[in-house]
């Protein structure tokens, strides 16, 4: 060994250094295709980005744009699908949503990122009669070919999306959960999406713009 | 010499330079640990039905359950009734349960079943299945509050597995294979000579 290899051993050296858990964790997570592009950091919007529009189908038949929306404000935009318990949960909770923001300029979208082939009660046509059942306010769009919910980033369902609408573009302000309380929506304490709208409203920019919640994973 | 005395130098204040930064960053925590002597806390309440009976844990007691210090290999598999895929690796995690029943490892089922379901939905499931490994239920509505503390890279969508020792932990947000599962709880298991 001579003197030219000190700064390497102390390169190494420090590299081992670093938290072993987080090191680990990113040499566990290259197996996994999804979680490589999460580590990445590129999987999904982050808050600011510009938001993509889509083209899908309504249960009603006819195909959904945000750009239909002239007079909109901003969007409600939720991942959510058909067969899962949490977004069972969450159906009325949604449409109420709907309620109180669309003549606000808020309008909900929903989509289901699900792939009918592995969880058959997400097809058109039951979405359809869930619509119908609980009769949905807002558009229900089935995610034909998985190609939306990955550009946003989507992780579980129901996952939201708060979007304002700016001269460059539906500017994501918000990604998370609706509230703290999946379960019993009577012992709510925070109302993230609701905060998130009613800071835009007011011309702010929302103090939470990013929560977690369990939820049912989305299949590929 | 001279060599000799500067790499000298040189670990030492890498190796203080490193513990350093860890302890900042653990030391809490491993307050905590210690304190706890690696002992579980009781359940918040257990539902019985049909000869089953479910623990049902919130974070604050369900806590210890991450933080055992022993020689065991500790499997804990986030997963629901409802979820297709969790359903799917289930076996997989059954039969560690079983291969590996001297200790080495021990396998924790949490189900994210909502606790109303537990009697309709959960224990019916576990009598069908035969499912021998431990189950409880983690009941901690706000799940913000507690999804980081798992680990910060988890969406909080399941399935989703912690593998952990005394010395190091895993955490896979993502469904298994037996052959994985196996071969990643093999990378833990701490053998004595």
């Amino acid at each position: 060994m001579n003197l030219i290899n000190i700064p390497l051993l102390a390169f190494l050296s420090f590299a081992s250094c670093t938290d072993s858990m987080n090191h680990d964790y990113r040499a566990k997570e290259i197996k996994n295709n999804e979680s490589v592009v999460l580590s990445q950091n590129k999987y999904g919007y982050g808050i600011g980005d510009i938001a993509t529009d889509f083209k899908l189908k309504n249960v009603d038949g006819r195909m959904v744009s945000l750009a239909d929306y002239k007079e909109a404000k901003g969007f409600i935009v939720v991942f959510t699908a058909t067969h899962c318990p949490f977004s069972k949960a969450y159906e009325d909770r949604i449409n109420a949503l709907d309620k109180k923001y669309k003549n606000k300029g808020f309008p909900v979208i929903a989509i289901n990122p699900t792939n009918p082939a592995i969880y058959e009660e997400d097809s058109y046509e039951n979405m359809q009669i869930l619509a119908k059942k609980k009769g949905f306010t807002f558009p229900f769009l089935l995610d034909v070919g998985q190609k939306i919910y990955p550009q946003y980033g989507a992780t579980n369902t129901p996952h939201f999306f708060v979007l304002e609408k700016t001269n460059q573009g539906n500017k994501v302000a918000y990604i998370g959960a609706l509230d703290d309380n999946a379960q019993n929506p009577s012992a709510i304490t925070k109302r993230y999406v609701e905060d998130a709208v009613d800071a835009l409203l007011a011309g702010r920019q929302p103090k939470v713009t990013k929560t977690k919640a369990i939820g049912c994973g989305i299949s590929r | 010499m001279m060599k000799q005395v500067l790499y000298g130098i040189l670990m030492v204040l890498l190796a203080t330079g490193c513990s350093s930064k860890k302890d900042n960053k653990t030391s809490t925590k491993t307050t905590a640990r210690e304190n706890n002597r690696s002992s579980l806390k009781s359940p918040l309440r257990t539902l019985k039905e049909k000869g089953v009976a479910i623990a049902v844990y919130d974070f604050e007691s369900f806590k210890p359950f991450l933080h055992q210090k022993n020689d065991t290999v500790y499997v804990i598999n986030f997963w629901a009734t409802w979820c297709k895929p969790c359903v799917k690796e289930l076996p997989g995690f059954e039969n560690i349960n079983k291969k590996y029943n001297d200790g080495k490892v021990k396998v924790l089922l949490v189900s994210m079943d909502f606790p109303n379901k537990i009697k309709s939905q959960l224990i019916p499931f576990i009598k069908k299945k035969g499912l021998k490994s431990q189950i409880i239920v983690l009941d901690e509505p706000d799940a913000n509050s507690w999804i980081d503390k798992i680990d910060e890279n988890w969406s909080g969508a399941v399935p989703a597995t912690l593998i952990y020792n005394k010395q190091k932990r895993f955490f896979y947000p993502k469904p298994f294979t037996y052959n994985e599962l196996e071969t990643e709880i093999n990378k833990l298991i701490i053998t004595k000579n």
